[in-house]
């Protein structure tokens, strides 16, 4: 069913090039990829924020999709307006083809002021796939600190200086509320592993009802690294199990990826700008702890997965 | 002539009622008091398969106007009902909404804004937004409410600029009153197919919308909506003209009463204006040349012509429900002075700042303002500014 890379390829491009995205740039490699696993039948709503920015430059637009951004905070809330409407028509016989929702935020829009917005329309069960591109941090304003901000990141306002070093507190398990909200489908994925994501994509999309995927991306710009990295970035990070692939399918949790040797958290840090700090003799004790709470979290995944 | 069906009906109830005749094919609201009714009714309507409308409750009032763009955008009429505060949640998104030039109706029950904390009618909600790029009718009583309705969705689509009909809070909202509602077959005929050219549905014809627009060309595209702002006046005479035609209610810009001769003039919006009414009236039976001036478009403001109804004033009062906190004049007076002004029209006006909160306006009190102006005409002075109904 999923399809081949080669087939994929052939593909009209839906999101295309003649954006203005830094090179490297996770957020486009995603949407590319979503919208090559959705389709052409797609409705695209999307949150303020990098990828509406870098794309829709008026008078040019590197979406072949329907597109609409409203605001920051509401793309949840406005994706709900857009299928409402189609329900409105499917139900008078204006339309009968089927169309895929899809919105985007980015981890500000998303972890932080979009969450009213998001929860509202997971509630309320409308039959959307929210994406969230998750790059740790307000990127498009400059990396500030933002929920999905690992504890520990340097950031513009959580910066490491005499006394404090970086962001103090731990990201926020946005896809376990979501989980909470008892939707159909959740499931993280990486920038970096078009099979993971197009087949989740394809999953969410077949499934009715509401759907969160929560894609982690790097941002080279925000992470500091070379911007041929960001691949390997995303890699490193299912590798490290700092960010775990898997999916939730009505409650019940499926890891997709286990690395065959799980590697220490420094492996993936080293490569950033922002975990400099860390890696130094002084810093140890930090390190040793967010090396902790990362095994124990990947320890309780799978003892959700095991618990099935 | 066509026929009407007389009713008694709160305000809220003639607006759910024009809701549900309208059709509207996606409503996304939040309570908000006293504007609540006007949905909760109207989902009753949607929940006994009254209407085809996709009923979206969402979790707050700035998600309900996300929701509507999202509906009106993807090409489908979109149409939603607040107050006060829940209209200030929805500022950010009202802009939104007029920018992308998307035809939503809004029912707004006219509430002051916090703080401090008031359930009660004033203006200050809707002239929070006067500069928001929607066009503003103000409704005097439930039947004008019901009547401004049905004529903004057509005023919307054609001006491709949303609409707000707003009612006075409990006075309106919740006044029961005697009011003529049309057949469902006449409103579905007047308002007919709304038929977007382009829209997020239409997934072969794929647009952009809401897209990143930078120096080159976000000053065009913000002319354009101001220029489609001044065009409106006539699209809202036209459709109020066939309205009036069609169905014997006839609306203007705005509303003379016994202004023609008057002398002594009032400026007065929304319910008050028919207290108004009862007053000149009065003084008119006993000689008094009173008159009131009624606007019912604020927005876009109808300058030339509120100059041009004033011409024959001695001395004008206005009424101002709100307070712009400016240190001058209240919203109303302020347009109405600039209206004169380039008309080269020096005449004495003084504005009235009352009812905020929901405080009462009785007879006497407008009563007395009319004999504030004939003084005003012997040589008294008054304050620019003058806080009626309140304690000091």
């Amino acid at each position: 069913m999923m399809a081949n890379l080669k087939e994929l390829a052939k593909q009209k491009e839906l999101f295309t090039g003649g954006h203005r995205a830094c090179a490297g740039c996770g957020t486009v490699m995603i949407a590319r990829q979503v919208l090559m696993a959705s389709g052409p039948d797609t409705v695209v709503v999307s949150a303020t924020g990098c990828l509406e920015v870098v794309s829709t430059i008026f008078p040019f637009t590197a979406w072949n999709v329907p597109f609409l951004h409203s605001a920051f905070e509401n793309s949840g809330a406005t994706v709900s307006g857009v299928e409402a409407l189609y329900k409105s028509w499917v139900r008078q016989g204006k339309i009968n083809k089927k169309i895929n929702f899809i919105a985007f935020g980015g981890d500000g829009g998303t972890y932080d002021i979009g969450l009213q917005s998001l929860s509202g329309a997971m509630e309320r069960g409308h039959n959307i796939l929210y994406v969230c591109y998750n790059n740790e941090a307000y990127m498009n304003t400059g990396v500030q600190r933002s929920g999905a901000t690992p504890k520990g990141a340097d950031t513009s306002t959580a910066p490491v200086g005499k006394v404090k070093k970086g962001k103090e507190q731990y990201r926020k398990d946005l896809t376990a509320i979501m989980v909470a909200h008892g939707i159909p489908y959740a499931a993280q994925s990486i920038a970096g592993n078009w099979r993971d994501l197009t087949s989740k994509v394809e999953k969410a999309l077949a499934i009715e009802g509401p759907k969160f995927i929560n894609v982690f991306q790097p941002c080279r710009l925000g992470w500091a690294y070379p911007p041929e990295l960001t691949c390997e970035m995303g890699r490193l990070a299912a590798d490290t199990c700092t960010w775990p692939l898997y999916e939730v399918v009505n409650g019940q949790y499926k890891i997709t990826y286990k690395p065959k040797e799980k590697k220490p958290i420094a492996e993936w840090m080293k490569l950033q700008g922002r975990f400099r700090h860390l890696l130094k003799p002084e810093n140890k004790a930090l390190l040793d702890e967010l090396q902790n709470k990362t095994d124990k979290n990947w320890e309780a995944l799978l003892k959700k997965e095991a618990a099935i | 002539m066509a026929k009407t069906n007389i009713v008694a009906k709160t305000g809220n109830e003639a607006m759910a009622d024009a809701m549900r005749q309208i059709n509207p094919d996606v409503v996304a609201a939040y309570p908000i008091t006293p504007a609540t009714e006007i949905v909760q009714i109207f989902s009753g309507y949607v929940a006994d398969g009254l209407v085809k409308t996709e009923f979206v409750p969402v979790e707050s009032e700035h998600s309900a106007m996300s929701a509507c763009i999202g509906a009106s955008a993807a090409g489908g009429r979109a149409m939603t009902g607040t107050s006060s505060q829940g209209l200030a949640l929805m500022a950010e998104m009202l802009y939104v909404a007029s920018g992308l030039r998307l035809p939503i109706v809004l029912a707004d029950v006219n509430r002051a804004l916090s703080s401090p904390i008031n359930i009660h009618c004033d203006h200050s909600d809707t002239m929070m937004l006067k500069e928001s790029g929607w066009i503003q009718i103000f409704s005097e009583n439930a039947q004008e409410g019901y009547d401004n309705m049905i004529q903004a969705v057509r005023i919307a689509e054609k001006a491709r600029l949303p609409v707000i009909v707003t009612t006075d809070g409990f006075i309106i909202s919740h006044g029961m009153e005697r009011i003529e509602i049309l057949s469902d077959e006449d409103v579905k005929n007047f308002v007919g197919e709304y038929k977007p050219e382009q829209y997020l549905l239409n997934s072969a014809a794929p647009i952009t919308i809401g897209a990143l627009d930078l120096p080159d060309y976000y000053f065009e595209h913000r002319r354009q909506a101001a220029e489609a702002m001044k065009e409106a006046k006539s699209i809202i005479l036209d459709i109020s003209k066939e309205y009036g035609q069609k169905f014997g209610r006839s609306y203007g810009l705005f509303e003379e009463y016994k202004l023609s001769d008057a002398e002594l003039v009032i400026v007065a919006m929304g319910s008050t204006a028919g207290t108004t009414k009862v007053v000149v009236d009065e003084l008119r039976a006993s000689g008094v040349k009173a008159g009131l001036l009624k606007p019912r478009v604020f927005r876009p403001f109808p300058k030339d012509e509120i100059a041009s109804a004033l011409k024959g004033a001695k001395a004008i009062a206005v009424l101002d429900r709100s307070d712009s906190m400016n240190g001058n004049e209240g919203p109303v007076c302020l347009e109405v002075k600039a209206a004169l002004y380039d008309k080269g029209l020096a005449k004495p006006v003084v504005d009235y700042i009352f009812g905020l909160g929901g405080r009462e306006i009785r007879l006497q009190d407008v009563e007395m303002v009319y004999n504030d102006l004939a003084s005003m005409l012997k040589g008294k002075t008054f304050d620019k500014v003058n806080y009626m109904g309140v304690r000091e």
